[in-house]
């Protein structure tokens, strides 16, 4: 509760700094302002209480996904300034909005009554479409904008008839309540419509198939730094929720629902991962490649709601890994971009030579998210896939696996551009912070590899 | 206000604003008009309104209405983004058919 007041504060904070002309200040202000955040969120760890009528639960589900997304929102932030180098007048709204984002996303995640949680949806989601159309002036922005614009709001549509006939079964909004009544025998036929219609929704935002064809374009017409936020951030915040929603519904006990469920998350997981990765493989824009190599990322995701009741700790670390790596990938790829007017493989070509350290995090990223050990994506995967054959869904794991070896394929065919061709133009001079995000976000992703209980046991 | 709901009968309620939400959606996936389609959106989410202040009346029970403050009150925040957003979309192309947006492909 006191993270959510925090962000919305320096939220505030931010806009008054461009009335007080801080401008300079704002970036260094709001990164400390997260970080003191980020220890105030901690310190409710073993604290679980309810504030307002329940409207929001704090809980260690709800804390540690916080913590999450504030590192993530520094990380973000703190590659703002040299991105928005161009509009010097605008970045206090950017910074604003990006930590206003972040306050959805904790009310999202910590919501305990389904009002809160279309609030939070609505926020994060409003944030987004302003980003994605930020830069005004470039076609594809608006584009990217629009269609992001479009999809989103339908998507929410879709939440709230979900919402409401889940009011209409129970004749409450409180989560504890519906989880209580849920469990019963008798419900409603409207109860399992309503479900199914949220998860659609949230499957939208997830971007997950086959509701996943806004991804590609929105990712690839918006700026890069929203692309940065849209895939790692937002993937991670959608699936959260949907995780933690559809466990106070209990969706695996209840024999009513359950086996149709389940096996319709096995069949989506499966065609995410399959037409994630099979897309990814032609494309030549990396952008659009990584918002491909999400959406088989989201696929995976996917598995964790298999093993419901026992996934929140697998997936909690495999959703780290894979925004660790992401960020760490956006902030090479927006060095690598930053005067070019589009961000294909061509433009990584002879890296290794110019800019080895660079080359050497983005490797490193890709490498992640491919699943190779020592990085945190490959024991994210073998956690979640032990936990799925443990849940008895042998078939998911078995597609899992193959894919992991496509998906090798494109990461690959970067890292050769980067390694075996020859470079095209002269080193363009690296603003520090893009090494230091690079660089820290994957630190994070190793240690994270290393020592993979520090964050499994977290939420048992 | 039960006794009329008990008269019509909630499904009655459902069906009208089903369909209520069919008409919004097909708007949103058949119409190029970018207006007529924050429109059908617009008809989507207080379809979805009405239902909740039947339910509500269903249950004897506000929070249904109070809820049906929150989205009306997001519904139109949402709008004027996406108002803002076909402005800037007009300005570089002189149009607000959301056929033409075809730069993004692959």
């Amino acid at each position: 509760m006191n993270t959510l007041i925090a962000i919305t504060g320096l939220g505030v904070l931010c806009l008054l700094f461009e009335i007080l002309n801080f401008r300079k200040a704002i970036v260094p202000i709001t990164i400390i302002g997260l970080l003191a955040i980020l220890g105030l969120t901690v310190s409710e760890f073993n604290l679980p209480e309810s504030y307002y009528n329940n409207m929001i639960v704090v809980s260690k589900f709800s804390t540690v996904f916080s913590s999450l997304f504030i590192v993530l929102t520094i990380l973000l932030v703190a590659l703002a300034h040299d991105f928005y180098e161009d509009h010097p007048t605008k970045i206090s709204d950017f910074i604003a909005i990006k930590v206003f984002m972040l306050a959805g996303a904790v009310a999202m995640v910590s919501f305990g009554n389904l009002a809160m949680f279309f609030l939070g949806i609505e926020i994060l989601s409003i944030s987004l479409y302003v980003l994605a159309a930020s830069n005004r002036m470039n076609l594809k922005s608006n584009e990217a904008g629009m269609k992001y614009f479009l999809m989103g709001s339908f998507a929410s549509g879709i939440i709230l008839f979900g919402i409401c006939l889940i009011y209409g079964a129970m004749g409450s909004f409180d989560i504890a309540e519906i989880s209580d009544w849920s469990r019963s025998a008798e419900l409603p036929i409207w109860f399992p419509i309503g479900i199914s219609l949220v998860t659609i929704g949230m499957l939208f935002k997830i971007a997950a198939v086959p509701f996943h064809f806004w991804a590609p374009d929105v990712y690839e017409g918006s700026p890069a730094l929203t692309t940065a936020t849209m895939s790692t951030l937002v993937k991670v915040v959608a699936m959260a929720t949907l995780y933690k929603l559809l466990s106070a519904m209990n969706i695996d006990t209840n024999e009513y629902i359950s086996t149709a469920f389940i096996n319709i998350i096995v069949v989506l997981s499966i065609a995410s991962m399959t037409v994630g990765n099979i897309m990814a493989l032609k494309q030549t824009n990396v952008k659009r490649m990584l918002a491909f190599s999400g959406i088989s990322h989201a696929g995976f995701m996917l598995m964790a709601l298999l093993s419901i009741s026992t996934s929140a700790g697998s997936l909690l670390y495999y959703a780290s890994a894979y925004s660790l790596s992401g960020i760490a990938a956006f902030a090479v790829i927006l060095y690598v971009c930053k005067n070019k007017d589009n961000e294909n493989i061509e433009n990584f070509n002879g890296l290794g030579k110019n800019n080895p350290l660079m080359a050497a995090v983005l490797t490193a990223a890709l490498l992640s998210m491919a699943g190779i050990p020592i990085f945190a994506g490959f024991f994210a995967k073998m956690v979640l896939f032990n936990q799925t054959i443990e849940a008895g869904h042998l078939v998911v794991v078995i597609a899992a696996v193959i894919n992991s070896i496509i998906s090798v394929g494109y990461y690959f065919k970067l890292i050769l551009a980067m390694y075996s061709k020859e470079p095209n133009e002269a080193v363009a001079k690296t603003p520090f912070v893009f090494y230091a995000v690079a660089v820290v976000s994957i630190l994070l992703n190793i240690v994270l590899g290393l020592f993979p209980s520090a964050v499994l046991d977290l939420l048992g | 206000m039960n006794n009329i709901l008990n008269q019509i009968g909630i499904e009655n309620y459902i069906f009208l604003s089903v369909i209520l939400f069919c008409i919004g959606v097909f708007g949103v996936l058949y119409r190029r008009n970018a207006i007529i389609v924050f429109m059908s959106i617009e008809i989507m989410l207080n379809a979805v309104n009405l239902l909740f202040v039947a339910f509500s009346t269903y249950h004897q029970d506000a929070q249904g209405q109070v809820f049906v403050f929150f989205s009306m009150a997001v519904a139109a925040a949402e709008v004027a983004v996406g108002l803002a957003i076909l402005v800037s979309i007009f300005r570089n192309m002189d149009t607000i058919d959301v056929g033409n947006l075809k730069n993004l492909k692959g």
